[in-house]
C-alpha cells in the first residue's frame, strides 16, 4: 500500500526544504548587514518633510538600499521560493506514497501550513516589494517551525484512519490549512507592527533610536494594512473551515457542534478574529490594541494545533503522535 | 428586563412624577446605548471566548462523565467549588448564557437600526455633495472645455458605465452630483449579523426539541426508538416522548476492516430499519455515512466484541447462546473486558455470573491473557466464575458491564473458579456446572439523533459565510463632482472627489477615473468643436 521508496523521498525532501529556508534566513541577515548605515539618519531627514499619509520613515524601499543589500534579498527570496517548492514536493511525494491527500496528521497538516504561509509571504512580497523586508521575521519563525514539526510532530507515511476517509477531509482540512496559514503572515505582520509603530513613535519624539532592522521594515501603516488585508482574507476561509467541519462533524460524529476542545478553540479563535476585525473599525481601539487582539489569534491558532491535540482528549485525536 | 424594574427604586427621591420617569428613561437609554455600543460588543466577544476557555480545560459532563467523575476523585477539595461556579457544565452554565444573551441584545441593538437605516438608503437619492470636495480622501480638478451642465453629463455617463447611481442637484455651491455603488456590502453586513441570530436561534431550538439515545446492539438483535431502550439518553425541555418516530433498527452484520499495519480502515453495519408496523429495508451504515430517516439519524459510534457462551447445569439444563458486550478497554488490540450476568440458575438460590478480559486475537503469557490484534483470529477468554448474589434487586443502580465490587467486597459473591478459555473449550466448576466459550459475536454502539434545528442552523451558517464575502470583499463607492467657472470666467472647472469604505488601494482606481472622464471632455470638447457635416 505504502510506496516506502517515495516516502523516504518526501522525507529527504523536508531536511531539503529546511536547508533552502535556513540560507535564506542568512541571505536575508546577510541582506541587513549590508544595508548601510547611514540609510537611517538619510530617512529621518527625509522622513520630517514627508507627506502627510506617511509621516513619519517610509519603507525602507528599493530607492534608498545599497546594491549588494539588495542582491542579497533577491537571492534570499530566490531560496525562500525554492524553499516552497521543495516544500511543496514533501506533500506531494507524501500524498503519492499513501495514495491519498497528504494532511492526514500533525506532522502533514503542519508543514502544509507553513507551505501556505510561505506561499502568502512570498506573494504579498512580489505584489509590495518593500514588504520583502519582513522576510527574516516570517522565515525565521518557518524555519523554528519546520524544525519544531520534524522533531516533535513526524509521523511516518501511512494510511488514513477510517474517522478520516471522507470527501470532507479535502474541504474541511484544506481551508483549516489556508485560513491558518493565512493567519500566521497575519499575525507576523502585527508583531511587526507593534515593533516598527513604536521605533516610529520614538522618531517623531525626536529620539534616534539606531535600529537598524526596524528601519529596514515596512512603514506602520503599511504592515498594519497587510495585517488587516490578510485577515480579512483568511477570516471567511476560517470560517467557511468551522462550517465544513460542523456539516463533517454532523455526519461523523452525530452532531454537528459538540463543544468538544478542538470545536472550542477553533470557536475562541473565530471570535477573536471577529473582534480584531471590530476592533480596526472602532474608536479607541485602533492601531496597537487592535495589532495585539490578532497576536492573540495567532496564539489560539497555535494552541489549538498543540496543546488540544498532544495535551487534551478530544475526538480530533488524529495527530499520528500516539 | 430586569433594569426597567430596579431603575426607579434606585433612583434618588423623585422631585416630581414625570420627571422621575423621564430621568429613568434616560438612564435606560443610555444603558441601551452603552449595550449596544461596538466597545460593548468587543468587550462581550472578548468575554465568550475567555469564558468557552475552562469548557476546554477541564472535563465536561456534556462529554464525558466519567472524566468528571476521575476529576473528582483526584481533587476532592477543589472539584466542588469548581462544580458551584458550574465549571464542568460550562456551555450551558447560566453565566455562559448571559454572556451569549447580552452580546445578542448588543447586537439585535446594533444591526436593526442598521438594517432599517440600510433599507431607507437603498430607496434614497445619494446625499449631496459636501461642500468641501478636496477635503474627501480622493479628489482632482479637471479643466473643461465645456459648460457646467455637459461637464457632468460626461461624468455621469462615465459614472454609469460603472454601474453607480447617480443624482443631479442644483446645489448651493454650483451644479452638482452624488453618484454611489456598493449596496451589497453593508447588506452583506446586515445579512451576517441577522444570521448570526438565526443561527442561534436554529441552535436553541434544536436544543429544546432535540434528542439523542445510545445503545449497544449485538448482531442479530432489535432496537425501537423510545427512551426506555437506550442505554443513555437525553433530550430537550420540550420533547414528547409519544411524538418520537417508531423506528426500529436491526443490527444484521458488523464488519470492521484494518489495513496491514492494523489501521482501522472501515466500520460497516448492515441493517435493517422501519416504522414499527411497516416493512423494514436493508441498508449499510458507517463511520461519516449514518442512515438519515425521517428527521432521525442513526450512527454506528463504535464496536465491540460479544463473547459467546453456553452452560449447562448440574440438573441437566442448560443456557445456549447467551452472550454480553465486552468494552474495547483498548482501541488498538481491542482487548475487551465485561460481565455476564445469570440471575436465575435452574435448580439452585444461587446466582451466577462471569466476568474477565476478552481478547480477539489472545496470547497467554505466563498465565495472563493479552489480545495482539483487533481481529478475532484466535479469540480467547479469560473469566472468572462468582456464585452467590449478584444485587440486582437492591434498588441500586449497577454497572451492566460488571459485577458490583461491594457485593464481592462483602463476600456475597465468591469465585468459584477460573479459566484461559478458546472457542469451544470448557471449564467444569465444583458443582458440576460447564461453562463453554462456544463463540464470539460482534456488537455496534449506535446512536439515534433529533435535531430538528439543524437545517436551519446550515441555511443560517450560509448566510453568515455569503453575508461575510460581501461585508468583507465588497466595497462601497461614493463619488461627488461640482462645476464652477474656471479662473476668469473661461471655460469650467471640475472638481471630482470620492470616498471609498472597504478598500484600501482607492487611489489608482479613482485616478483611472478622472482619466477617463479628462479623456471623454476632450474628446466631447473636440466634436463640439468641429462638429461633423
Amino acid at each position: 500500500m505504502i510506496n516506502e521508496s517515495l516516502a523516504a523521498t518526501s522525507d529527504t525532501l523536508f531536511s531539503i526544504a529546511v536547508g533552502l529556508y535556513s540560507l535564506a534566513v542568512v541571505a536575508f541577515c546577510a541582506e541587513l548587514a549590508f544595508g548601510g548605515r547611514t540609510a537611517p539618519a538619510r530617512q529621518l531627514v527625509a522622513a520630517g518633510g514627508g507627506p502627510v499619509e506617511q509621516p513619519v520613515a517610509p519603507a525602507g524601499g528599493a530607492d534608498d538600499e545599497p546594491a549588494r543589500a539588495r542582491r542579497w534579498g533577491m537571492v534570499a527570496m530566490a531560496l525562500t521560493a525554492l524553499g516552497a517548492v521543495v516544500q511543496a514536493g514533501v506533500l506531494l511525494t507524501r500524498g503519492l506514497a499513501t495514495g491519498r491527500l497528504p494532511w492526514g496528521n500533525m506532522y502533514e497538516f503542519g508543514t502544509a501550513v507553513v507551505l501556505v504561509a510561505v506561499v502568502v509571504y512570498l506573494v504579498l512580497a512580489v505584489r509590495t516589494p518593500s514588504l520583502r523586508h519582513i522576510g527574516i521575521f516570517v522565515l525565521a519563525p518557518v524555519v523554528l517551525s519546520m524544525v519544531g514539526i520534524g522533531l516533535f510532530l513526524y509521523a511516518s507515511a501511512g494510511p488514513l484512519v477510517a474517522a478520516l476517509r471522507s470527501a470532507w477531509l479535502a474541504v474541511h482540512v484544506t481551508t483549516a490549512i489556508l485560513g491558518f496559514g493565512i493567519f500566521f503572515v497575519s499575525g507576523i505582520a502585527s508583531v511587526m507592527y507593534l515593533v516598527r509603530s513604536r521605533y516610529e513613535a520614538k522618531v517623531a519624539a525626536g529620539e534616534q533610536p539606531m535600529s537598524r532592522i526596524v528601519h529596514r521594515l515596512p512603514g506602520a501603516a503599511a504592515l498594519d494594512r497587510t495585517a488587516h488585508r490578510t485577515a480579512v482574507f483568511g477570516f471567511p476561509i476560517w470560517t467557511f473551515a468551522v462550517i465544513a467541519g460542523a456539516i463533517w462533524a454532523e455526519s461523523a460524529w452525530g452532531r454537528f457542534w459538540g463543544w468538544d476542545p478542538k470545536e472550542t478553540w477553533a470557536f475562541i479563535a473565530w471570535v477573536v478574529y471577529a473582534a480584531y476585525l471590530h476592533a480596526r473599525t472602532t474608536a479607541g481601539w485602533r492601531g496597537r490594541p487592535s495589532a495585539w487582539i490578532n497576536v492573540v489569534g495567532l496564539g489560539v491558532m497555535v494552541f489549538n494545533l498543540l496543546y488540544v491535540n498532544m495535551v487534551s482528549t478530544g475526538l480530533h485525536s488524529y495527530g499520528g503522535l500516539n | 428586563m430586569t433594569t426597567t424594574v430596579e431603575r426607579p427604586a434606585a433612583a434618588p427621591p423623585p422631585p416630581s412624577g414625570p420627571s422621575s420617569a423621564r430621568r429613568a428613561g434616560s438612564t435606560l437609554l443610555r444603558w441601551w446605548r452603552s449595550l449596544t455600543a461596538m466597545r460593548t460588543a468587543l468587550v462581550l466577544l472578548f468575554l465568550l471566548a475567555l469564558a468557552a476557555v475552562p469548557g476546554s480545560l477541564l472535563p465536561q459532563r456534556s462529554l464525558s462523565q466519567s472524566q468528571v467523575t476521575g476529576y473528582f476523585a483526584d481533587h476532592p477539595d477543589l472539584a466542588p467549588v469548581l462544580d458551584r461556579l458550574y465549571l464542568f457544565d460550562v456551555f450551558s452554565s447560566p453565566w455562559f448564557a448571559a454572556i451569549y444573551l447580552l452580546l445578542f441584545i448588543s447586537l439585535i441593538g446594533c444591526v436593526v437600526p442598521r438594517a432599517v437605516e440600510h433599507a431607507r438608503a437603498v430607496f434614497a437619492a445619494p446625499p449631496p455633495a459636501p461642500r468641501h470636495l478636496h477635503r474627501l480622501p480622493d479628489h482632482a480638478s479637471v479643466d473643461s472645455g465645456l459648460p457646467g451642465a455637459a461637464t457632468l453629463d460626461v461624468v455621469e455617463e462615465e459614472l454609469r458605465v460603472r454601474r453607480f447611481r447617480v443624482v443631479r442637484r442644483e446645489g448651493r455651491y454650483g451644479p452638482e452630483l452624488s453618484a454611489e455603488k456598493g449596496f451589497l456590502k453593508e447588506t452583506g453586513n446586515v445579512v451576517f449579523h441577522l444570521a448570526l441570530l438565526a443561527l442561534l436561534l436554529g441552535l436553541a431550538g434544536g436544543k429544546l426539541w432535540g434528542y439523542e439515545g445510545s445503545i449497544l446492539v449485538t448482531e442479530g438483535d432489535r432496537f425501537c426508538n423510545t427512551f426506555q431502550q437506550y442505554d443513555n439518553h437525553s433530550s430537550g425541555a420540550l420533547v414528547d416522548a409519544g411524538d418520537m418516530a417508531p423506528l426500529c433498527v436491526t443490527l444484521d452484520d458488523f464488519k470492521a476492516e484494518y489495513e496491514e499495519n492494523l489501521t482501522a480502515a472501515s466500520f460497516t453495519a448492515d441493517i435493517q430499519y422501519g416504522l414499527a408496523g411497516s416493512a423494514s429495508r436493508d441498508t449499510t451504515i458507517g463511520v461519516n455515512s449514518p442512515l438519515r430517516f425521517d428527521g432521525d439519524r442513526v450512527y454506528v459510534t463504535g464496536h465491540g466484541y460479544a463473547p459467546v457462551f453456553s452452560v449447562t447445569f448440574p440438573n441437566g439444563d442448560s443456557f445456549t447462546d447467551i452472550s454480553a458486550p465486552f468494552l474495547p478497554a483498548e482501541t488498538q488490540t481491542m482487548s475487551s473486558e465485561g460481565a455476564l450476568k445469570l440471575p436465575d440458575v435452574p435448580g439452585s438460590d444461587e446466582q451466577l455470573a462471569l466476568q474477565g478480559l476478552f481478547a480477539p486475537t489472545g496470547s497467554v503469557q505466563g498465565g495472563v491473557l493479552t489480545s495482539v490484534d483487533p481481529r478475532p483470529l484466535d479469540p480467547q477468554v479469560a473469566v472468572f466464575v462468582y456464585e452467590g448474589y449478584l444485587g440486582l434487586d437492591s434498588g441500586l443502580p449497577q454497572n451492566v458491564y460488571s459485577l458490583d465490587q461491594t457485593q464481592i467486597d462483602r463476600g456475597n459473591l465468591t469465585r468459584v473458579g477460573q479459566a484461559n478459555l478458546s472457542v469451544g473449550e470448557s471449564t467444569t466448576l465444583a458443582d458440576g456446572t460447564v461453562i463453554t466459550f462456544s463463540g464470539v459475536r460482534q456488537f455496534a454502539a449506535m446512536q439515534v439523533s433529533h435535531d430538528p434545528g439543524q437545517v436551519w442552523v446550515l441555511v443560517s451558517a450560509i448566510a453568515i459565510l455569503v453575508g461575510l464575502l460581501g461585508m468583507l470583499l465588497l466595497r462601497r463607492e461614493r463619488v461627488f463632482a461640482r462645476t464652477t467657472a474656471g479662473p476668469g470666467g473661461a471655460g469650467t472647472v471640475l472638481v471630482v472627489g470620492a470616498l471609498t469604505r472597504g478598500s484600501a488601494d482607492t487611489a489608482p482606481r479613482f485616478t483611472a477615473l478622472t482619466d477617463d472622464v479628462a479623456a471623454a471632455l476632450a474628446r466631447r470638447a473636440r466634436t463640439e468643436e468641429n462638429p461633423r457635416t
